[in-house]
């Protein structure tokens, strides 16, 4: 594949954080760990791509984030975002990018939804008509119409959250980071949360950075996902990929009717079966109709569901698998 | 640096007109507790109220303190009070950097096109502290019946007030960048704040020369109120210095200033965020 | 019995972890203690025996007050805090139906924290008061004594009168103005801002009868032997008695405060 000559919208290149820790041993002495929280990490994302951040709780995915957005200084590497340097340019990069980090709110938690939006506008100095528009467009969009003149303290979580999503595309940013943006929330708000992402990236452009460790959201969302584990970048491709790559399953949970031996069908092998209930896997990138379709015609079948493969797990097998020949 | 860029893009009246809208809702926001908000600005009235009540008993027992009689211990201490609330109010909540650290709320911050240090100080804005402005303005308006006015004297006094008020604000954002190294040691920096503004609510003479010296050569918070209030009073100094240093208070108010500027810029190149 | 003593153990312990902030509070303690020794020699300068004090009982005074400004909590914290807590989250009702009595409880907590504080930010500022300056020690064993009991007396004290104003929050929405005013309250009229003994005419004899005088005046002025023979007796009974009173009223605002809980469910 050859890339047009052009600047990537992001650039990583030997991007490296270290965090020193104090440490107390005994009872007066003090020791200091330092920690590499990313290291040897380099990527580029253009403008319109939307991508998963995807690694293990403390794999370095905030940290990466916090450094592209400017609010960490890099231990070492070189950064660019929008063609500013984040840390020396964070006011105007502030102009250019939206961030939301997941579980934590900008918004002012006694007032009115409207008030909080009222106030960014001052800040970001948005144009009352341009201002107007995308307010309307995003309220529209995440369903906020009768939640405007709403506290912040009264919303739910997932209210709040498209709230914060709003507050932080106000001001038209090139790009839009999510730390973590369907952390705590119920399948329902994380459904409408994805949705509102794909239309926005498809109406407007907009470079999306996502970090998760839900496999559900990329899949959703991402043509591309950058794995991180213990800092540093372990895959970088499409999602179809890094399942062909690492060979993870998803599985099949069968509840029948009556207990049964375990359930032989094509293309699944049974794994586990305790009871009337049994566990079936399939490769991660087939589809689940025709396993399902075979289980229900040859069984009495109670209740399906899917699992999606554990974040953890596709990382393991990525390591005990060899790389796939570059092609 | 990053803060020089923005004042490129934004003026100083923007960055005034920024401060005002991101307090202003937050006194909104607190009067959707309008029981609470008055409770505490009278309590606050009383509380520093009982402050003033102290200097009065200790007048009860003497004439002189240090050489001063009580209006002019009362104009020392209406100085020093009202340049400490004026700061307080403006830019009471830099004291809480550490508790931004932690929550991460400074993270979020620094991801608004605004100066770092405008948004802590406008953030939580409070007129609570009303009531110590209030008591202060009293006290200083009893002991200024007694000042020899002239028009050179009403100069010095409304730019005491002014330096008083940005000593104090550098001297608390100076000593919270602590909070950028360490999160233990907040109750170190009361020391120099609240020590400072402790000191000067009494007649420098009552100390040793060297407290005299520190406080102007060190910790400025001498030109909060001593050398502008002994302008004045029409006193010489007591400890025999030149009478031109009654009329460097602004000089000292930029000093301070300054250092407080570059510390926190680097206090901000030195933040590591929060983890998880 | 032994469950308040492991409550308490397990307070003095988890304000131990704070060894920074420990230092840095007893830097500032002795800055404070500095500035308001050379505030009370200019003082009693001027009027030698003010108050019936002489300038070495006047800055032993303010070191004593800098010691006990922790241990007696008189910047407000301690369990209290926690309770506040508890009450504002709702997690308060668990403790209502556990067996043991909640003021108990909480009272051992704050006694184990006052502990901690004690040795620390109590002993430390005072030998630094006595390095720098000259300070009366107590006058006779007998004296020594009288201190070392008042001073769990005066920590109960103030526990009650913070545990009152933290239930509060069982009935207002905010109880944050109640709190500064009995903050106030307590660094003026336990004598940390100035002796009670300045205080002129009325308002020193009613000072001297608020229970915030346990807080500090009363331990002071038997460090500094201003009482003899039954009288020492007197000053510590003033204590127990606004002791049993705050306690009384803690426990009816207690009970009130658990028929609510279980009424109205908070
Ligand atoms: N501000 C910080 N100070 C010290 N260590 C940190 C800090 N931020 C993150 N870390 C450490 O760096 C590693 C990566 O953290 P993080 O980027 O938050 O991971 P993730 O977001 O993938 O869960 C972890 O070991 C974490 O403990
Ligand atoms: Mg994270």
């Amino acid at each position: 594949m050859t890339r047009p000559v052009h600047h990537p919208l992001i650039d990583v290149r030997d991007l490296a954080r270290t965090f020193v820790r104090r440490r107390r041993i005994g009872r007066l002495r003090r020791t200091t760990d330092t920690v590499k929280a990313v290291h040897d990490l380099s990527f580029t994302i253009d403008a319109g791509e939307m991508v998963g951040y995807i690694g293990p709780n403390g794999a370095g995915k905030s940290t990466t984030i916090k450094m592209l957005t400017g609010i960490l200084v890099p231990t070492s590497g070189a950064l660019t975002v929008a063609g500013l340097e984040p840390q020396r340019d964070r006011v105007e990069l502030a102009r250019r990018i939206g961030v939301v980090f997941g579980q934590r709110t900008t918004l002012w938690w006694d007032l009115p939804l409207r008030d909080s939006f009222d106030l960014l506008q001052k800040i970001y100095r948005t144009g009352p008509a341009r201002h107007r528009e995308n307010l309307g467009r995003f309220v529209e969009l995440l369903d906020l119409q009768d939640l405007l003149d709403t506290p912040v303290r009264q919303l739910s979580l997932g209210q709040r959250m498209r709230g914060d999503i709003v507050a932080a595309l106000l001001h038209d940013p090139e790009i839009l980071f999510l730390d973590e943006p369907t952390i705590g929330l119920d399948v329902i708000s994380k459904g409408r949360l994805r949705e509102f992402l794909r239309a926005l990236n498809a109406e407007r452009a907009t470079t999306l950075v996502l970090t998760t460790h839900d496999l559900q959201d990329i899949e959703a969302l991402c043509d591309r996902v950058i794995v991180i584990d213990h800092g540093t970048a372990v895959y970088d491709g499409s999602l179809t990929g890094l399942h062909q790559r690492g060979g993870s399953t998803r599985t099949l949970v069968v509840d029948l009717v009556d207990e049964a031996p375990p359930i032989d069908v094509p293309g699944a092998t049974t794994r586990r079966v305790e009871g009337p209930r049994q566990w079936l896997a399939f490769p991660a990138d087939a589809s689940a109709a025709p396993v399902v379709a075979a289980v229900a015609a040859a069984y009495d079948v109670a209740d399906l569901s899917i699992q999606e493969p554990a974040i953890e797990d596709v990382i393991r097998e990525l390591y005990s698998t060899p790389p796939a020949p570059p092609g | 640096m990053a803060e020089i860029q923005a004042e490129d893009s934004l003026s100083a009246r923007g960055h005034v007109g920024m401060y005002a809208a991101i307090a202003g809702l937050w006194v909104r926001a607190a009067w959707v507790y309008r029981t609470s908000f008055v409770t505490l600005v009278v309590a606050n009235g009383l509380i520093t109220g009982l402050d003033a009540v102290a200097i009065w008993i200790m007048f009860s027992q003497l004439d002189l303190l240090g050489g001063f009689a009580l209006h002019e211990v009362a104009l020392l201490y209406g100085a020093s009070s009202l340049g400490l609330g004026i700061a307080d109010t403006l830019i009471g909540s830099v004291e809480r950097i550490g508790e931004y650290i932690r929550t991460g709320r400074l993270d979020q911050m620094l991801t608004k096109p605004l100066p770092l240090l405008l948004q802590v100080c406008a953030d939580q804005f409070t007129l609570r502290r009303l009531g110590r402005i209030t008591q202060a303005a009293v006290v200083f308006a009893w002991a200024a019946a007694y000042v020899d006015w002239t028009p050179a004297r009403v100069g010095v006094a409304v730019v005491m007030v002014v330096s008083g008020g940005a000593i104090f604000f550098g001297l608390f954002v100076t000593f919270s960048c602590i909070q950028f190294l360490t999160k233990d040691a907040t109750e170190f920096a009361n020391a120099f704040t609240y020590g400072g503004a402790t000191l000067t609510q009494y007649p420098l003479t009552i100390f040793p020369r060297e407290v005299m010296r520190s406080l102007t050569f060190v910790v400025p918070v001498a030109f909060v109120n001593w050398y502008p209030c002994l302008y004045l009073l029409g006193r010489d100094d007591p400890f025999g210095l030149p009478g031109w240093l009654q009329l460097c208070s602004p000089v000292a108010a930029v000093a301070m200033v300054g250092v407080a500027l570059l510390t926190w810029r680097a206090g901000v190149r030195r933040y590591t965020s929060t983890g998880s | 019995m032994s469950l308040h003593v492991a409550v308490a153990t397990r307070a003095f312990r988890r304000y131990s972890t704070y060894r920074a902030a420990t230092l840095a509070g007893i830097f500032t303690n002795s800055v404070f203690g500095v500035i308001y020794s050379y505030a009370y020699l200019a003082l009693w300068a001027a009027n030698p025996d003010a108050g019936g004090y002489d300038a070495v009982d006047a800055v032993t005074f303010v070191w004593l007050g800098q010691a006990l400004l922790m241990t007696v909590a008189l910047f407000g914290g301690g369990s209290t805090e926690d309770l506040a807590e508890r009450i504002r989250t709702g997690d308060v009702a668990i403790d209502l139906y556990r067996p043991v009595g909640l003021i108990g409880w909480y009272l051992a907590s704050d006694l184990g924290r006052a502990a901690y504080h004690l040795l620390s930010r109590g002993l430390a500022p005072l030998a630094v008061g006595l390095l720098l300056f000259d300070l009366t020690l107590p006058v006779s064993p007998l004296h020594a004594l009288a201190f070392v009991v008042s001073l769990p007396l005066a920590v109960t004290l103030s526990f009650t009168v913070r545990f009152l104003v933290a239930c509060s929050a069982f009935w207002l929405l905010d109880s944050s103005g109640l709190r500064v005013l009995s903050l106030g309250f307590a660094l003026f009229f336990s004598g940390m801002t100035l002796p009670l003994v300045l205080f002129p005419g009325w308002l020193g004899t009613v000072a001297e009868a608020m229970p915030f005088a346990g807080f500090l005046q009363v331990p002071a002025d038997l460090w500094l032997g201003r009482h003899e023979g039954v009288d020492i007796l007197a000053r510590l009974g003033f204590q127990v008695g606004w002791i049993v009173v705050l306690l009384a009223a803690c426990a009816l605002v207690l009970r009130a405060a658990t028929r609510k809980v279980v009424l109205q469910g908070g």
